[in-house]
This record gives C-alpha cells, sequence and structure tokens, in this order.
C-alpha cells in the first residue's frame, strides 16, 4: 500500500535509525537480553565493542518485531523489495538455508514433486526432509575438462516438466558455487506455462541485482521467489539473508511459513546490516561491482599468465548449459599443475596464510566481493604462481571429477526417518542410503537421503577423503560407515 | 609555537618530536604522506603517521641495507629495490660502480614527487642513468622476474600497512626465483623489542628461513624507530653474511661511511641472547 502511495526513499536506513534513536533515549533495561547492554559481560563487551553490544537488543515497540513486524522493519522490508524488484521481500536471520527451506516450504506439501538440479545447496534437500516433497533431478550437464556440473539445459527442463505434469515447483540455481547461470528467464516461462512455480537459489547472486552487465536476477526474470545471501556479496553480516517473491505469491502465507522455524528473538545487529548493505548497494552498488568485476577480469588475465591453471570466466558460455557467466566469481582450475584443488586450497591456508572459499576434486574458489582491494589480489596470484613453482607435478592419475547420475529410490523424508542400520563404508553398495554425504563447501551431497549407494559413488568418497576434503553430512564424522535402510 | 609530533611505538609507549614546520601533507592512492621540521632530527618523512626517515639518522638504515650485502657478494650487477621511494637506498647504491642497473619498484609515485622536491639529499641519485623507476605493485612486477637479479633490497614501510604483502610467503618466494643462483635478499625486518612487533618480525622471519638455504639477522641502533633498535633480514642462495665477506675488497673501493664498517658488519651478526632464543624458535 505505500509503495503505491509515494516513491521509497532509498536513502532511509529504518531499522538502524530506529536504533540510533534508541540509543540516545537510554532506556533502562528490565528485559532480555540478560547481558543489559553488555554490562553483565564486560569480557564480551571488550572483545565485540560497546557499540555493537549495545544494540544487541529485544524486540520493543520502536523497533519492531520480526515475526509480525507493522513499523521500522516493515519499512525496511518494503525498501528491500524496492530496491530488488521484488512485490515483497522478507528479513532473514538464520542464514540462506532459512530463505531457502521458506521457498520449497511454501510451496511443496509432503509428497508433491519439485523439479531441481542435482548440484543444489544441501539446505534444498534439507527441506524435502522437512516437508515430503520429492525431488526429480534435471541431469546438469557437465563439463569434462574442468569436472563440474554446469546448469540445467532448457530441453531437459522442458522434457523434466512434460514427464511431471504433477510437480509443483522448478528450482534453480542462480548462479552455481562456480558462477554458472541457467537461462532463467525461459525456465522461470516454462515453469509458469506448466502451472508450476519458479524458485531461485541466488546464495551467491546478490549483485546481479544491482552491477551492470550481470546475468538476470531471479526478479527481473520473474521468478516466484529468490532466497539472497546478502552476507556473501553483498557485505551484510554473517547468517543475514534475503527472501524475495514476486506477484504471484502471497506475502501473509510466505510469512507463516517463515514463522515455522524462524527465531522469535531476531537479532537487531543482523537486521540493522541488512538494511545498511541494502542502502549501500542501491546508493553505490553499481559503481562498486564495476572495480570488482574489473578486479575479478585482471586476476583471470594474471593466473592464466602463469600456465597450468585455469581461471575460467565467460568464454564457457554456449547459450544453454552455460547460459551465462557471473564475471566476480574466481574459479580455477588446478588439476594441469597436477594438484587437486583442495590440495591448493590447503596450500594457501597453511602456507600462504591466505583463504579462499573452497577447493574441490579439480578447482578452487576465491570470492571476490565489495571489500576486496588490489594488494590482496596480487598476494593470491603471487602464491598460486609459487604454488606452482614449488609443487607442480604429473597430473595422470588424478580423478576427474564427474557428475554421478543419483538413483532416488524413496523420498529424502522417509530415507531419513525410516528404520535404519550403520554398515561399513565399502560394504554399503547397493543399500539406499539414509544420510547425506557431502564436500563441505562447496555443500553439495554426493549422496542424498533415499539415493542408491554405488561403487562409483564410493570411489569418489574414498578419493575426495584421501585428498583432504572436509566431508560431512554422516552421523559418524569419520565416515567409515554410512547409515542405510534396512 | 609547541607543536609536537606523537608517534605510537606501541600501545602504551609514544614518541614525540617538537616540530618547527609542516611542509607537505598530502593523501595519496596508498596513504598518508607527511613532511615535516624539526630541530633534533632535522626534516622528517612520515607514512600514514609513521616516521620512515629522518635527515638525522637515515644514514644508518640505509648504509646498513646496502654495504652489508654489497661487501659480501663478490660481483652484484643487478640489483632490484623495493619500496624506498625517498630514494636513500639508491643513493647508497649509486655509489658502487660495478653496479649497472638499479631497478626500483615504488608502488606510490607521490612519495616520489614528495621526496625529490624535500629531501633532495636523499633523491639525489634518482636521476643516475643507471637506475630505472616502476610504479607498480612490487609483488605483481617481481613475479614476472626469473633470474635476472644478484641483489634485492626490501625498503618496506612496516607490515601493518600497505606494504603487507612485502612480507609475506609468496613474496619471498618469488624474490627467490628472480634472483640468480647466487643471489641475496636484504629486508627490513622489523624491531623484536615490542611484543607486536616481535610477532611480526619473527612470523616474517620463519618465511624467509623456509624459502632460503641461508638466512640471518643483523641489527642495528636507529633512534628513530620503535625501541631504537632495528633488524634487518640477510637472505641467500649461497653466500654466507660472515664468512664470504671479503673486508679487503671493499676497504679497497675506499667509500666513506657514518656508520657502516667492515668490523661492525660482523658484529652486527651477533644478537641478544633474547633475539637469539626469539628466532631459534621459528627456525
Amino acid at each position: 500500500m505505500e509503495r503505491e502511495e509515494k516513491a521509497l526513499d532509498q536513502h532511509k536506513a529504518p531499522i538502524y535509525e530506529a536504533l540510533q534513536n534508541f540509543r540516545q533515549m537510554r532506556v533502562v533495561p528490565f528485559d532480555v537480553p540478560g547481558h543489559k547492554r553488555g554490562r553483565g559481560n564486560p569480557e564480551l563487551t571488550e572483545f565485540l565493542g560497546k557499540q555493537c553490544v549495545s544494540i544487541d537488543v529485544n524486540s520493543m515497540k520502536p523497533l519492531d518485531n520480526l515475526c509480525h513486524p507493522v513499523s521500522v522493519i516493515r519499512e525496511a522490508e518494503l525498501l528491500a523489495a524496492d530496491a530488488f524488484g521484488a512485490a515483497d521481500a522478507f528479513l532473514m536471520v538464520g542464514g540462506t538455508t532459512s530463505s531457502v527451506q521458506s521457498m520449497v516450504l511454501s510451496t511443496c506439501k509432503r509428497g508433491d514433486k519439485i523439479i531441481l538440479p542435482r548440484n543444489v545447496h544441501r539446505s534444498v534437500i534439507n527441506a524435502l526432509v522437512l516437508c515430503g516433497a520429492v525431488p526429480v533431478y534435471v541431469n546438469p550437464e557437465v563439463d569434462n575438462r574442468l569436472g563440474i556440473s554446469l546448469g540445467m539445459q532448457r530441453e531437459q527442463v522442458a522434457r523434466a516438466i512434460s514427464e511431471n505434469p504433477d510437480a509443483v515447483a522448478v528450482l534453480v540455481n542462480n548462479p552455481t558455487y562456480y558462477g554458472i547461470c541457467s537461462d532463467l528467464r525461459a525456465i522461470v516461462k516454462m515453469a509458469h506455462d506448466a502451472g508450476m512455480y519458479c524458485l531461485a537459489d541466488e546464495a551467491h547472486g546478490t549483485h546481479f541485482y544491482f552491477g551492470e552487465g550481470m546475468p538476470v536476477s531471479a526478479m527481473a526474470a520473474g521468478a516466484d521467489m529468490a532466497a539472497v545471501s546478502m552476507h556473501k556479496s553483498g557485505g551484510s553480516l554473517t547468517q543475514s539473508s534475503l527472501l524475495l517473491i514476486g506477484p504471484n505469491m502471497n506475502t501473509g502465507y510466505v510469512r507463516q511459513i517463515i514463522n515455522l522455524t524462524q527465531t522469535t528473538s531476531g537479532s537487531y545487529l543482523l537486521m540493522s546490516s541488512l538494511d545498511i548493505s541494502r542502502r549501500n548497494l542501491v546508493l553505490r552498488g553499481k559503481e562498486v561491482f564495476a572495480k570488482v568485476v574489473e578486479m575479478a577480469n585482471y586476476a583471470r588475465e594474471e593466473i592464466n599468465a602463469i600456465g597450468g591453471y585455469y581461471a575460467f570466466g565467460e568464454e564457457l558460455v554456449n547459450g544453454d548449459s552455460i547460459f551465462a557467466f557471473d564475471p566476480i566469481k574466481l574459479s580455477v582450475h588446478t588439476r594441469d599443475i597436477g594438484l587437486a584443488g583442495i590440495e591448493v586450497y590447503d596450500i594457501l591456508r597453511d602456507e600462504y596464510d591466505i583463504q579462499i572459499e573452497f577447493g574441490d576434486i579439480g578447482n578452487i574458489l576465491a570470492y571476490l566481493s565489495i571489500g576486496d582491494r588490489s594488494q590482496e589480489l596480487e598476494r593470491l596470484v603471487s602464491a598460486l604462481a609459487e604454488i606452482r613453482r614449488r609443487y607442480q607435478r604429473d597430473s595422470s592419475g588424478l580423478l576427474n571429477q564427474e557428475y554421478i547420475n543419483p538413483k532416488v529410490v524413496v523420498s529424502p523424508q522417509e530415507a531419513f526417518y525410516a528404520n535404519k542400520k550403520s554398515v561399513p563404508l565399502r560394504e554399503s553398495e547397493g543399500c539406499v542410503c539414509s544420510e547425506f554425504v557431502m564436500c563441505y563447501p562447496p555443500g553439495i551431497p554426493i549422496l542424498a537421503p533415499g539415493e542408491q549407494i554405488t561403487g562409483e559413488i564410493l570411489d569418489y568418497i574414498e578419493y575426495a577423503k584421501d585428498k583432504g576434503c572436509s566431508m560431512t553430512g554422516p552421523e559418524d564424522p569419520e565416515i567409515l560407515y554410512l547409515n542405510v535402510l534396512e | 609555537m609547541d607543536l609536537w609530533f606523537s608517534e605510537f611505538h606501541a600501545p602504551d609507549v609514544k614518541h614525540s618530536l617538537r616540530v618547527t614546520r609542516h611542509l607537505y601533507s598530502e593523501k595519496s592512492d596508498y596513504q598518508q604522506i607527511d613532511i615535516f621540521d624539526t630541530p633534533e632530527f632535522g626534516r622528517v618523512l612520515a607514512l600514514d603517521g609513521n616516521v620512515m626517515l629522518t635527515e638525522r639518522d637515515e644514514f644508518i638504515y640505509d648504509e646498513m641495507i646496502t654495504h652489508v650485502p654489497m661487501a659480501v657478494h663478490p660481483s652484484i650487477r643487478d640489483v632490484l629495490v623495493i619500496g624506498a621511494g625517498d630514494g636513500g637506498v639508491v643513493r647508497e647504491l649509486a655509489r658502487y660502480e660495478q653496479v649497472r642497473q638499479i631497478d626500483l619498484v615504488e608502488m606510490d609515485p607521490q612519495v616520489v614527487r614528495a621526496c625529490r622536491t624535500y629531501l633532495p639529499e636523499n633523491a639525489s641519485r634518482l636521476d643516475d642513468s643507471r637506475v630505472h623507476i616502476y610504479y607498480d605493485n612490487a609483488l605483481r612486477y617481481i613475479r614476472r622476474c626469473k633470474d635476472q637479479y644478484d641483489l634485492i633490497i626490501v625498503d618496506s614501510t612496516d607490515p601493518f600497512g600497505p606494504s603487507e604483502g612485502y612480507f609475506t610467503r609468496e613474496f619471498y618466494g618469488i624474490c627467490y626465483n628472480a634472483l640468480r643462483g647466487d643471489g641475496i635478499m636484504v629486508n627490513q625486518q622489523g624491531s623484536p623489542f615490542y611484543l607486536h612487533d616481535a610477532e611480526a618480525m619473527t612470523r616474517s622471519h620463519k618465511r624467509i628461513v623456509s624459502t632460503f638455504p641461508i638466512s640471518r639477522v643483523y641489527q642495528a641502533h636507529i633512534p628513530t624507530y620503535a625501541a631504537g633498535y632495528w633488524l634487518f633480514g640477510f637472505a641467500s642462495k649461497k653466500y654466507h653474511p660472515i664468512e664470504d665477506l671479503n673486508a679487503e675488497k671493499w676497504l679497497s673501493l675506499n667509500l666513506r661511511t657514518e656508520y657502516y664498517t667492515t668490523k661492525l658488519h660482523k658484529g652486527a651478526f651477533y644478537l641478544p641472547a633474547f633475539l637469539e632464543r626469539m628466532l631459534r624458535e621459528v627456525e
């Protein structure tokens, strides 16, 4: 309503302003949190700073309430919706995991089918465990040289839709962790023509809404919901996120879904960081992301000049499974210097004090964002040159990561809650897995609950463990045993 | 007028100089540059509020970072100098006829411009025909070089500012790669006295030790630097800083110095017990 009456002023940051006013009021706290502006926890106050702990406060009238926002939080949400070109927006404090889960829970019920690529984040399949929906996987195309899963091809999505006309939604990564985008506009149209919702996991796509020359954003493409990690490329605090919706969704119902699992004590540190970051992106995003793109392009050129490494970019674009490439993603293929990505990742951290986002079997990803400077980039490029000089070896014998076509036997929920037994890894071949196995990051499952375990998958798990990937998911942290259906 | 410049040498220690005239104050793309006159130390260059050099005591630093490697390596011809935009190190190097090329890589052209104007004595040899100035990030410059220098002098600011990248393992690695098979790298290594400095010093020493077969630390007394006590790193592929010192040859060059002598050269490598222990822990 307010949006129609007058154009919103994107210079405003209502939560931030309310907190500033609140601080000046010097209100006496006889409510939670019990640290009482930090006085009750001097060590924490010293560590985090007085500024910070003094706004770690509870919901109250002048500061609104995240569960049922009517004043400053609501204004911040409407400003965010306006900034992202969405019909409405929700501030999220449980990470983009909670945004993704809210998308799935808002559109799928027990037994409903959802069409999605297999290289989704674990949070998507977790949501299926919660609600009982059944995944229909679209096999992504694989780049054999790089060993990474690409986007969904239009034809494959069309086939999945026609084979599963009763599916309720299509979920798309926009982009993947490696920066690869599917043809989102076409997929939205196909989904809508078939009466399905289109959901976008934009955990890595905040900048699509603000930078120039970026792949299309979910809201611009007409998607119904998008989970946007403001804390990744957008600069807000870790664990803060946005859920955006298009005009086909019911705001009140989505809010009810969010409130099923969201805390009733939303952190004002997180909410104010979303508010301030949104304002910053609107006012300065275009210019800032132009610089980030320039840095990423420079780094790609320099890394490719070292030899052996392949920092890939938009030359991969093929109009379908790589419909667009996110220009700020700095993904580097390392296999040709004879090192697995995870090995380069470990060397960078252990020997060069450089922490990158992740390394998998064949690639590393350095995350560039609004906080980067050229001097750190020079360190990264130089360290990669040094790693090549010191460690380069023959690359034969290195596994090329390949897409393993999953065989879904039962729904994730059924498998997760079924009677199960623990068996030694190698003896699990042929059984149906009841838990996740993944390298984290990137957090894309190798096995998800309800999928059949094959020899090929077991080889892959053992290889990844051997190379030092941080494996998570199973009950047994050593991954010597797997839980399988009885 | 009672105008004082103060600099924290440690969180609870301040060093102050009386200022008679503030001559230059500009913010470049990289740092805040100030030049001012003081009664005791003469003209002073400060970057981001830290004293880089004073007219009165710069000779100690510039002589010790230059003459020590020059007296060890028998035939230094090609030299790379990192930072040092004031020109003091280049001035010392230019005194050697055997040196045929001095490449200076400084990221901030504004430092060079300011020093040419206000510290002409330091900058006096920047126009020597053997000197080539490259305004570039040193990591970017050096990683393109291989087997082409006999000596690299790293005259950077401290490791907590824009020069942080010059105290890293990747930096020492690309320097190693840029040096010839008998090359030497000398760097300013900070102070071992205050905790914060000592930690940075041992960290960078550890990285040099893991990169070069020979790595030694030597000392000098520099009044305007933290604790008045400063260290340099001598890292080398072949020559030992004391065993390979050729004092006779150096003396035959007849270079007049104010601080460096070939006797002091040896003495500078004999370190106090606490420092020996500190270094041994990371070696």
